[in-house]
């Protein structure tokens, strides 16, 4: 009787927790793939056409592929919490910094300080249209999701523009350790890039006060701006970090295909990254954030589509049952359907109660 | 300020922030046309250029109805585009592959639209789920069953269908050919409808008990709830009726080109979202009109047309300056509004 109830507690506080939501979605995609076919899981190791040990398998490729989405619901994630909206520009903002980074690393020599440098540009250039965007949202209280429209529509075009119309392919051992493998290192490389950049804005947050002022400007901004935070500047501050997690997506994805093409580059990428944010558990409407939460959202996605592909579903039917999988979690997870739910099973709780009571 | 008002007995009605915005976008609309027209020339003073912008956008002008009416009520439907693109297919592939008739086509087409409206409007109002994503499950679910449904582009050949989709109505005016010969205006039966939806639409939101519901709810739906308002069944409805517009404007695409594409109406969601700004509605909620709405498609249209005549050839352009003009109107719209809030916070303050 006692585990039992602490049984209960314990899953009460889970299911209260943030968390709940996106590792119930988890655990269901894992269930499925386990009772459909049990080798999705396995892991072999190989050697790739350079010559490298690398880990190969369906976890893998999951992991790797999703490491745009993870960088980029991280950066949304904190814009979500300050602004109480959406940039849906970090797709073209991507192709942009993309471009960038190509131009400078065609112009020179492809060596690391080079390659430093072209990381760097992209990353003062992504952060300007950032600011941008953030001026609009900041200054002049407009909608995220509507200051944003700005760049989605011109952030393609632009990016065409410096390239001047190509798709330029740069190739270089260099760019494949950053975008595939390192020698002598069986991970992908996006795969650490991802937990070092993880590992680096969660102690950015846990030991600054930058996590808290974010949620306090979220939650409430005039007792935000009572207690002394600036709300322009953190919003302007989340922006500017949601540009650094373009830079770096968009140069993943370049260094892993070898060329910008300004029109397919991380496509669609901004609904895929707000998705994640919100199976993440995190409320659209801003305020409080978990960032695994939405890292674990980009992962989710990712799994799908891949478990999607192994059923031998073609690339662009995937997404009608992305779609209802998406609906199905978020319909277990609207506060709704979870009081109906807790209604329904107080109702069998009593009645198993007074069964025992006659007894 | 009142008391004077009052007591001069001329009561000045402060001009609503939705008739200012409407205002602002039909006068820079007729400008910016007025401004073509004397510096491009040529092409703008031909009536039949001006009316193949309502011929090419009949249906971007049906859907950006059924978007302004979700966005006044604070939501966004961002599933539009994917439901043109669907029900494009559909209906092509139900005329060929089953021999379907043209009506029943047409209640195929409505028949999806209400289907996406009635599961989506349920998801929103009733489950509180956030418009954003199921829209946007929306969005994928549409785009991915139009190539499970069919891969490749098809074209119709339904004799009726086709007698239909070259029908055109021929207006009394036109222009004189290089012959000397007549040629009046045309215009495609699809603009005859999205007209007439512009019309109900405007007038539903301006007279009936549902519009105004529309309005309160988009403002504030706890006084709108406290007030007795049905506040669900408010919000379902305008995702239900987005769902119908999208339905018929899906319809209209096909009868523009005629073929079933899963790449139609591309992007259509945006564009649509962006005429509903540009045409005054905010995405707060609250403010907004439709007639706002069908200026917002032609000023976008006209722009491009702009672009076009000033030498600017290459496609970017048209996106850079749609992104620019956006800029403009949301600009323009803040500081109106900011101003707005600071000169009425002025006037109460010293009433008191």
């Amino acid at each position: 009787m006692v585990n039992s109830t602490t049984l209960v507690k314990g899953l009460r506080k889970l299911s209260q927790s943030q968390l709940a939501i996106p590792l119930f979605a988890l655990f269901l995609v894992i269930v499925f793939n386990v009772f459909r076919d049990i080798s999705f899981f396995s892991i072999s190791v190989k050697t790739n056409n350079f010559g490298n040990t690398v880990l190969s398998g369906n976890l893998i490729s999951i992991l790797n592929g999703a490491s745009e989405l993870a960088i980029l619901a991280i950066g949304m994630t904190l814009v979500t919490s300050a602004t109480k909206g959406q940039d849906i520009s970090v797709g073209a903002a991507a192709a942009i910094a993309g471009s960038v980074f190509v131009k400078v690393l065609r112009a020179n020599e492809i060596t690391m300080p080079v390659i430093l440098l072209a990381l760097l540009t992209a990353c003062i250039v992504a952060i300007l249209f950032a600011l941008f965007n953030g001026m609009l949202v900041a200054r002049f209280d407009i909608q995220p999701m509507i200051a944003s429209l700005i760049v989605f529509t011109a952030g393609r075009p632009i990016a065409y523009w410096i390239n001047g119309g190509a798709t330029p392919n740069v190739d270089s051992p260099l760019l494949s350790y950053i975008g595939s493998f390192i020698p002598g290192i069986p991970i992908p490389s996006p795969i650490l890039i991802v937990i070092a950049f993880g590992i680096l804005i969660t102690l950015a947050l846990r030991f600054t006060n930058l996590g808290l002022y974010i949620q306090s400007v979220g939650i409430n901004e005039r007792a935000a701006r009572l207690n002394g935070i600036n709300p322009v500047l953190m919003k302007l501050l989340v922006f500017m970090i949601l540009g650094v997690c373009v830079t770096i997506a968009g140069s993943i994805n370049v260094c892993r295909i070898g060329l910008i093409n300004h029109e397919t580059i991380l496509i669609d990428i901004e609904m895929d990254a707000i998705l994640a944010v919100a199976i993440g558990g995190n409320a659209l409407s801003g305020g409080k954030f978990k960032l695994a939460g939405s890292v674990i959202g980009a992962y989710i996605i990712q799994a799908l589509t891949i478990t999607l592909y192994a059923m031998k579903v073609s690339s662009t039917a995937v997404k009608a049952y992305k779609a209802i999988v998406i609906i199905v979690i978020v319909v277990l997870g609207s506060p709704v359907v979870q009081k109906w739910v807790l209604q329904i099973r107080d109702r069998l709780f009593k009645k198993s109660m007074k069964l025992v009571e006659y007894k | 300020m009142e008391s004077v008002r009052k007591q001069t007995g001329k009561p000045k009605e402060p001009i609503s922030s939705t008739t200012l915005l409407l205002t602002i976008t039909i006068s820079t609309f007729i400008a910016m046309y007025l401004l073509a027209m004397i510096v491009w020339g040529g092409g703008f003073l031909n009536p039949q250029q001006f009316l193949d912008i309502f011929n090419n956008n009949a249906y971007l002008i049906v859907i950006s109805c059924g978007v302004t009416l979700v966005m006044i009520t604070a939501g966004i439907d961002i599933s539009v585009g994917g439901t043109v693109a669907l029900i494009t297919m559909a209906c092509v592939v139900f005329m060929e592959d089953y021999s379907g008739s043209v009506a029943a086509s047409i209640i195929l087409a409505l028949g999806i639209g209400l289907a996406m409206g009635i599961v989506q409007g349920f998801l929103v109002a009733y489950l509180k789920i956030q418009p954003f994503i199921v829209t946007l499950a929306g969005m994928f679910f549409t785009k991915g069953m139009t190539t499970i449904v069919s891969k490749a582009p098809r074209t119709a050949t339904n004799e009726v269908f086709l007698a239909m989709k070259n029908f055109r109505i021929e207006l009394p005016f036109g222009t004189y050919g290089k012959t000397g010969n007549f040629i009046p205006a045309r215009i495609e039966p699809g603009v005859i409808i999205a007209l007439a939806i512009v019309f109900i639409v405007w007038v539903v939101l301006k007279w009936s008990r549902f519009g105004r519901n529309v309005y309160a709810v988009g403002g504030n739906s706890e006084s709108a709830l406290m007030l007795g308002i049905n506040v669900k069944r408010t919000k379902f409805f305008a995702y239900v009726l987005s769902g119908i517009f999208a339905g018929i404007g899906g319809y209209v695409y096909l009868m523009h080109t005629g073929a079933g594409n899963a790449a139609n109406a591309y992007q259509a969601e945006i564009q649509a979202i962006a005429s509903s700004i540009i045409g005054g509605t905010l995405l707060t909620g609250g403010v907004g009109s439709v007639i706002g709405t069908l200026f917002g498609v032609m000023s976008l249209k006209t722009i491009n047309n702009i672009v076009i005549a000033s030498g600017l050839r290459e496609p970017y352009w048209q996106s850079i300056t749609t992104g620019l003009m956006l800029c403009f109107f949301i600009l323009l719209q803040s500081v109106i509004l900011t101003l707005r809030k600071k000169k009425r916070q002025g006037f109460t303050t010293a009433d008191v």
